[in-house]
């Protein structure tokens, strides 16, 4: 057993049905550096653990855990098998974990099998003389929340593209764990089809600029008007679960209280009328610019800048205003 | 087949939440108390089960203060055979190690061959602890479920995360955590209102589930600080006069966001 320092972060990676880091890794690692030295653990298939533990190095990762799966096709508890010996091993401050669906789930059994303090969804870590704490934004960023442990380590999942800190690339440092199974019951992965969805558009969790659809924009065939608005403005884009809930666009894209909460520098909402469970998603934008028909709406409450007007009319000026100044 | 539904009683989302500045706890007099429109797609995919198929039997378990119990109600107006409302004032501000370890001891307590909950409550959206519930109770999660189909021995349904979807299937006992995706759920109707007055409502505290609150020997998540952000006010409002886009534009660039 190799020595650790008494400020390790243990920072679960995870990683893409195509072998990659997950673009969460860069964040847990950042937020990692904070308030400890970050220690990676990447499990993966044997053939692919080199390059990931190299890019979880270049992320910031002072030591890098490997373990190697044998191609199980069970549900989360090999995860969670992993992480409990990379723990037994590190004896970390805190547990980072991803905010993500398979995230949560290993956090929670993680935190259930040892008995450990959980905080979810945290959007900042810092450290005072008693220790880590987490730092939450609730209610739909209503409220700042600060949590911490009352001792032992805190596992704590990080909302996605919510950490802006990244650490500094660290020479690698390789170590490959064995792993007992804990033999716990798990589901089983029948079948992966993995997402088709390919777009050079930026991802909509964390991105700087979302340009957002609602049901103003009335059909599929019409919400093409807010692609073209966010590719002129190099934007992701959002929608409100009313659009979603239409069809117009793939639940994926959903802002709101039960979809993705973004806080980018600006925050374009067309057609959208601002009901309070998608205010909840993107109230934290620095920038808010709202167009629609209805004066009433919701959304101008919130809206830095608001035009009451056809969505029709007012984006294809905007597009054909903000093409006319990169010329 | 016994199928255990949780039910969360959450503050309406269609007015303003509050929390309490001075106990860091939810204001519940703030807002409207309602069933989490989550945890009735639970109870719709149970109930739909149960129309089906003979035999299954559905049970609603909530963990929340005494007033809640006309909440849990609804879901009993809604179609479920019974209720267990865990209610105890030691368990008020619970972290999630507490719920998970007092929620588990409920389901024990009343058997259970499947336990359906939403992925995320609306207001507190943690979505760990069908997983911590499903590690409590030494059985396998198939969470975060767009479609689900349960079976005399097994439950199996599709899984969407960000990176694609996938099918899982688990043998039960077992817990699964369902999406929005899932179907609106039945509104109760006049006879189904009447019926939940007669129906089984158990009430158990901490102690009946052999639960110590207050036990300080085990690690606990606890909130160090709570702060209200002012709220967001509104800017300009502009009516488009046929140059909408062009002030827009002007804004941008005035703010340097392009």
């Amino acid at each position: 057993m190799t020595d650790y320092s008494a400020d390790s972060i243990l920072v679960l990676l995870e990683t893409t049905p195509t072998g990659e880091l997950a673009k969460s890794a860069a964040g847990l690692l950042g937020a990692a550096s904070l308030v400890g030295t970050p220690v990676a653990l990447v499990v993966a298939d044997g053939g692919q653990a080199q390059a990931l533990a190299e890019q979880a190095a270049g992320a910031g990762a002072e030591r890098v855990l490997v373990v190697e799966t044998d191609g199980t096709q069970a549900l989360t508890v090999p995860i969670v098998d992993a992480l409990a010996a990379a723990a037994a091993a590190v004896t970390p401050d805190v547990v980072l974990i991803s905010n993500s669906i398979e995230g949560r789930d290993v956090a929670g059994r993680f935190a259930a099998r040892t008995s450990a303090p959980i905080a979810v969804d945290a959007i900042g870590l810092s450290r005072d003389a008693d220790g880590v704490i987490a730092h939450h934004s609730v209610y739909g960023g209503a409220y700042n929340v600060d949590s911490a442990a009352t001792f032992g380590p805190l596992i704590v999942t990080v909302r996605q593209g919510a950490v802006e800190a990244r650490a500094e690339a660290r020479p690698v440092a390789i170590e490959t764990l064995e792993v007992q199974p804990s033999g716990a019951a798990a589901a089983t992965i029948e079948s992966f089809e993995a997402a088709t969805e390919t777009s050079s558009r930026p991802e909509l969790r964390g991105a700087t600029r979302v340009v957002s659809g609602g049901r103003g924009l009335g059909s599929a065939e019409k919400f093409v008007l807010v692609e073209e608005l966010a590719d002129a403005l190099g934007a992701a884009i959002g929608a409100s679960r009313a659009a979603v809930d239409a069809g117009y666009i793939p639940a994926t894209h959903q802002v709101g209280q039960t979809g993705v909460s973004v806080s980018p520098q600006l925050y374009v909402a067309l057609g959208i009328s601002g009901a309070i469970q998608h205010r909840a998603g993107m109230q934290t934008a620095k920038n808010i610019v709202a167009i629609n028909k209805d004066p009433d709406a919701p959304i101008f409450e919130v809206a830095d800048f608001g035009v009451v007007g056809d969505v029709f009319t007012v984006v294809p000026q905007l597009i054909s205003a903000l093409d006319e100044r990169k010329r | 087949m016994k199928i255990i539904v949780l039910v969360k009683e959450v503050p309406d989302t269609y007015g303003e939440r509050k929390l309490d500045l001075e106990t860091g706890l939810a204001d519940r007099d703030a807002s409207e108390a309602v069933l989490d429109e989550i945890s009735e797609r639970a109870l719709e995919v149970a109930l739909s089960y149960a129309d089906s198929a003979g035999g299954a039997e559905v049970v609603v378990l909530s963990m929340a203060p005494e007033s809640a119990t006309a909440t849990i109600r609804k879901a009993l107006a809604m179609g479920a055979a019974s209720a267990v409302h865990v209610t105890d004032a030691g368990l008020a501000g619970a972290d999630l190690g507490l719920t998970a370890r007092t929620l588990a001891a409920a389901i024990r307590r009343t058997g259970f061959d499947l336990v359906i909950t939403g992925n995320l409550s609306t207001d507190g959206s943690g979505g760990v602890l069908p997983a911590m519930l499903a590690e409590l109770l030494e059985v396998p999660n198939a969470t975060a479920l767009s479609s689900v189909e349960i079976a005399a021995d097994s439950v199996s349904g599709t899984r969407s995360t960000d990176d694609g979807n996938m099918r899982v299937s688990a043998p039960l006992p077992a817990v699964i955590s369902i999406t929005e995706a899932l179907p609106d759920a039945r509104f109760p109707n006049f006879k189904g209102i009447m019926a939940a007055k007669k129906k089984p409502f158990e009430t158990l505290s901490a102690t009946d589930l052999e639960i110590e609150p207050a036990d300080v020997s085990a690690a606990a998540s606890i909130m160090t600080g709570i702060a209200e952000k002012p709220p967001r006010s509104a800017g300009v409002k502009i009516t488009d006069e046929g140059d909408g886009g062009t002030k827009i534009a002007e804004y941008l660039i005035a703010n340097r966001l392009v």
